[in-house]
């Protein structure tokens, strides 16, 4: 109801523009001012001159429900950074884990006709002919991470790299242990739930990068991304192993199990690294003695950025750090890696588990 | 059918009959797959796996759902069974984290998690006994409704015990002679329960109503409130399950006990107790389960997937009940 008072007002405005009602007196008020503010100043400067009010514009976002921590940060990150917006309204539906439902949901957003569309999918495959029945209707969807298979259903995709948050751990282990000398090193990696290819792409680009120091994987075990498989696995996992060099647990809400089971065990001579980047892993990293050394970043959030893009696209401007006019296809996050040294900077990212 | 499940009542007191011989020889059984898995290990991982830190692992990746075999093994004895011990066992650790409950000190926790488990396990068994309901629908119901009461509790965070409740987390990382005091929990789990089926009215009379509850109230049991007390007591084992989660993950969740009640139900079947009720033992539960448990410990041991594992559980299962089909005949 009150998006379509929104919408009515923004015709109104376009119709009396002229008037100069507006007291804040942004172009960007005006479809066509975009291209022309874009011309006029290549580069706006470093805070973001796109981040100044626009022309209002609705929302819709739907994700999976947060089983997990890191998709409760998604929902939370999404809606915090659209409320910080005040020509943004933000419209996000019953987060669901069911496909049926998920479905239905966007469909509601579709029929409500937003002006821009966030999804995370439950499953890329399964949502795609929603998401593109979306864009057949006129309405971008800005990807969040599980990538729709059809380049037709999805205006931008902006997600984390799985790959690179392997090659990321794997060159802090390499690095460090190249520094400690050791020869023939130990290393074990503790994986989520194996059959995803998100988890299968991590431990490839683990391998990948500790074969660059001529190192391989000793043992690798999944987990169910829970806290208390984290637990039984690393359990068991410490007594196939007496002494470890390395160990690198995927996901940080797993590994407050994985701690709890080597802090059981009493073991401490290795050097553990984690995966996601949550504010207990960074609590755990500014601990002096803790096993936890470092952490490699998959972030949520990335569902702030989605939102900003969104809002971008809906009122037709681009990056202001881009030439380009329009926000890019594509945006691959780079995973991070956040140790004690930098940790500081990143708690405000971390995500509660 | 009916022929045995007359006599079955009177099993705990003539333990040297012929059943007593069967299930001693079954036991056996259990006994030798035990000792085979234990041959496997010293001879693929010698150097790991007779190690004492390696088998107080094992029994304290046990303990957890140990002690909730121990209260499925009642619930199957006496003709039901309880789908609802995970989520109840998660329910409870969530209910005993939340900072309100955390901020009474660990002797609160654990009360809160037995109470709130003992609670769960008596409403199934209200709606069982007094509302008509199939077991298999009405912890069904209560193994959804809990998971979801749990997660709405925790706002599907993982809670992690403060640091001022550290004693809770003492009971996994802390040593007693050598043991964490877990595993003294699990063991006394388990000789209670044992004396309790074996040597009190109670136990008896559980098996009277799973073996043939109408005979059982022409006897003049209470079969109803025998019934709601049964799963009252898988309840309280949950509670005290969740209490052992607690101290080994350090944190409660709506994600534990996932599935546990397909792993302590397939433990109280590879026991030897009939899913049908009327009869089975603590001690063949207790064994099926450490099978299982080191079935697990031997594949991480000696670097192998999980879906080996699976296949190799699954086919113990099959087998097991394939022997118990043949001991069955054989005695009828």
């Amino acid at each position: 109801m009150s998006e379509n008072v929104g919408r009515r007002g923004f015709l109104l405005g376009g119709a009396v523009v002229g008037a100069g009602t507006l007291v804040t007196a942004c172009t960007g008020n005006e479809p066509q001012a975009a291209p022309q503010a874009a011309a006029s100043s290549p580069a706006p400067a470093a805070t973001g001159g796109n981040d100044v009010p626009g022309e209002k514009v609705v929302i819709g976002f739907s994700a999976p429900a947060a089983d997990h921590g890191w998709i409760a940060a998604i929902a939370k990150n999404a809606e915090a950074t659209a409320k910080r917006f005040g020509d943004v309204k933000f419209k996000p539906v019953q987060p669901t884990n069911d496909i049926n439902q998920q479905i239905s949901a966007v469909e509601s957003l579709i029929a409500a006709k937003v002006n821009a569309l966030v999804i995370l999918p439950n499953d890329g495959q399964q949502l795609n002919q929603i998401a593109r029945r979306a864009s057949d209707a006129g309405i971008p969807v800005v990807n969040l991470d599980r990538v729709f298979p059809d380049k037709l259903s999805y205006r931008t995709w902006i997600g984390g790299d799985n790959y690179g948050m392997g090659v990321a751990a794997g060159h802090y282990i390499g690095t460090a242990l190249k520094e400690k000398n050791v020869a023939d090193p130990v290393i074990v990696e503790i994986q989520g739930i194996a059959t995803l290819p998100l988890t299968q792409d991590r431990s490839k680009g683990f391998a990948d990068a500790l074969k660059t120091y001529g190192f391989r994987v000793t043992a690798r075990q999944d987990a169910q991304f829970t806290v208390e498989t984290g637990t039984s696995v690393a359990s068991n996992l410490l007594q196939a192993h007496k002494k470890i060099d390395a160990l690198w647990n995927h996901d940080d809400d797993q590994g407050v199990g994985v701690l709890a089971a080597i802090n059981e065990a009493g073991r401490n001579e290795f050097v553990m690294v984690g995966g996601a980047g949550s504010a207990n892993a960074m609590r755990e990293i500014q601990k002096p003695d803790s096993v936890l050394k470092a952490t490699v970043t998959y972030s949520p959030s990335m569902a702030s950025s989605a939102v900003k893009l969104a809002r971008l696209i809906a009122q037709g401007k681009g990056m202001s750090d881009l030439v380009e006019n329009q926000v890019p296809q594509s945006i691959t996050l780079a995973s991070e890696t956040i140790t004690r040294e930098n940790v500081e900077r990143y708690l405000p990212l971390g995500f509660e588990s | 059918m009916t022929n045995h499940s007359i006599r079955r009542p009177g099993r705990p007191y003539t333990g040297a009959g012929l059943l007593g011989a069967v299930g001693r020889a079954r036991h056996l059984g259990l006994v030798l797959a035990l000792a085979l898995l234990a041959l496997v290990g010293l001879v693929t991982v010698p150097e790991t796996f007779a190690t004492t830190s390696n088998v107080v692992t094992v029994l304290a990746l046990a303990a957890t759902i140990g002690v909730i075999t121990v209260g499925m093994t009642f619930v199957i004895i006496g003709g039901g069974i309880d789908l609802s011990v995970g989520a109840v066992m998660a329910l409870a650790s969530v209910w005993a984290t939340t900072l309100a409950t955390q901020s009474y000190g660990p002797m609160v926790m654990v009360i809160c998690a037995v109470l709130v488990g003992t609670g769960a396990g008596l409403l199934s068994g209200f709606l069982i006994s007094y509302g008509r309901m199939v077991p298999f629908i009405a912890t069904l119901a209560m193994l959804v409704a809990a998971r979801g009461l749990a997660e709405r509790m925790s706002d599907r965070r993982t809670q992690l015990v403060q640091p001022g409740n550290s004693a809770l987390v003492d009971l996994s990382s802390g040593r007693v002679l050598g043991l964490p005091p877990i595993v003294f929990v699990f063991a006394a789990v388990v000789v209670a329960g044992w004396v309790v089926l074996n040597r009190t009215t109670f136990g008896r009379r559980t098996y009277a109503v799973g073996g043939n509850p109408e005979a059982a109230k022409l006897a003049g049991i209470d079969v109803r409130r025998h019934t709601m007390l049964l799963y009252g007591l898988s309840g309280l084992c949950c509670g005290i399950a969740a209490v052992i989660i607690m101290a080994r993950t350090t944190t409660g969740s709506s994600t534990h006990g996932d599935l546990y009640e397909l792993d302590a139900i397939a433990a109280v079947i590879i026991g030897g107790t009939l899913l049908t009720g009327g009869r089975g033992t603590i001690g063949g539960s207790i064994l099926g389960l450490l099978i299982f448990t080191l079935i697990t410990n031997l594949f991480i041991l000696n670097g192998l997937n999980t879906s080996d594992q699976l296949i190799a559980k699954g086919l113990i299962i099959v087998i097991a009940v394939l022997l118990q089909r043949r001991s069955l005949r054989s005695r009828t």
